[in-house]
């Protein structure tokens, strides 16, 4: 799968920028709204920066801030994140048939580097689970746009921070950018009742120490998530099973 | 948190990212998914979600807000009664983010 000119001259490496940019408004506000967030939660400047260069996932670092903010121990943060990654885990199964036969060296750089967008972008140009001439200039000229909209947003918003007042409460976009994440994974009943059950047991365990009501609140919504798909699945089965 | 042990964290944080983003293309063969994962995975994202959201809206200081003038929840409500109609996560920060700053700075709350 070697290309004969490197992956930037490459004509998909331009398609797949292009294919990017039309969405790095959104990418580039959330990575803004990361910026100011992690520096008004109070992780300080040099922190900052390290999260937003190293991290490199909005949604964990957002989820990951109050958190810290609050001292919660560091398996608690982790374990969060992981959660809010999971996603990513599903993501990572669709890459395989793609990306599989590479060195594996390569396979942890590739892996570092696809963010949800890129998932979406390059499933919509190479449909077929198979690997093709290109497909690499592709994905490496999306991550191009992505990684860059999303750091220079980043770090404007880090020291964009540091001169607005907290009392204005911009922190709070942060918590409004995860809101609009919540709502894309919201589509059925059985997911609305998870989030409620999610939402209520996490207010209901705050007193919790160790930050644990995050955990107890997702092991009660994945319970009942899981518990509404098989009662389903067993309703559809004996009307089935029931016909005449 | 210290400084040190919020480097820690952040180390672990971006280790995280690699390993769940590569989690079934790292592995040399093939990994069968676990279909009680399949299923717990439907969730657990949303569930992990909510549960840092919500107490950021509704709760001060562990208790419970008695107070309808919070900025918080104007906010939340505009940006969620927004992504309701558009779903756009841009329009849902702007639009919370507008009625965040006008409640704040316009009638001090």
């Amino acid at each position: 799968m070697s290309s004969p000119v490197p992956h930037w001259q490459h004509p998909e490496f331009r398609r797949g920028a292009r294919d990017m940019v039309g969405i790095a408004l959104g990418i580039g506000a959330w990575g803004l709204v990361t910026g100011m967030a992690m520096v008004k939660s109070g992780l300080g400047l040099p922190l900052s920066l390290m999260m937003s260069m190293l991290v490199f996932a909005g949604s964990a670092q957002l989820a990951a801030l109050p958190l810290m903010a609050a001292g919660a121990p560091i398996w608690v943060v982790w374990a969060t994140a992981i959660c809010v990654n999971l996603r990513f885990v599903i993501f990572s199964a669709g890459w395989r048939p793609y990306f599989g036969h590479l060195p594996r060296r390569q396979r942890l750089v590739l892996s570092y580097f696809t963010a949800d967008l890129n998932y979406v972008c390059f499933m919509r140009r190479f449909p077929e689970p198979r690997p093709e001439e290109g497909q690499l200039p592709y994905f490496w000229g999306g991550v191009a746009v992505n990684w860059t909209a999303w750091h220079v947003l980043s770090i404007t918003g880090i020291f964009l921070a540091d001169v607005i007042p907290s009392q204005w409460g911009l922190g709070f976009a942060g918590v409004l950018a995860l809101l609009g994440l919540t709502g894309s994974l919201l589509s059925d009943k059985a997911t609305w009742v998870a989030a409620v059950v999610a939402g209520c047991a996490s207010v209901a365990a705050y007193a919790m120490p160790l930050k644990l009501n995050i955990v107890i609140a997702i092991a009660a919504a994945v319970a009942v998530g899981v518990m509404m798909d098989h009662a389903k699945q067993a309703l559809a089965g004996r009307t089935f099973g029931g016909a005449p | 948190m210290t400084t040190w042990e919020a480097a820690l964290t952040i180390a672990g944080l971006a280790l995280i990212t690699v390993l769940t983003r590569g989690f079934f293309l790292i592995p040399e063969r093939e990994v069968p998914i676990p279909v009680w994962l399949r299923e717990a995975l439907r969730y657990a994202p949303l569930a992990a979600l909510v549960a840092v959201v919500v107490p950021e809206i509704v709760l001060t200081q562990g208790q419970l807000i008695h107070t309808w003038q919070d900025a918080r929840l104007f906010a939340a409500l505009t940006g969620g009664l927004w992504f309701w109609w558009q779903r756009g996560i841009l329009g849902t920060i702007l639009s919370g983010t507008a009625v965040m700053l006008a409640l704040r700075i316009g009638l001090g709350w």
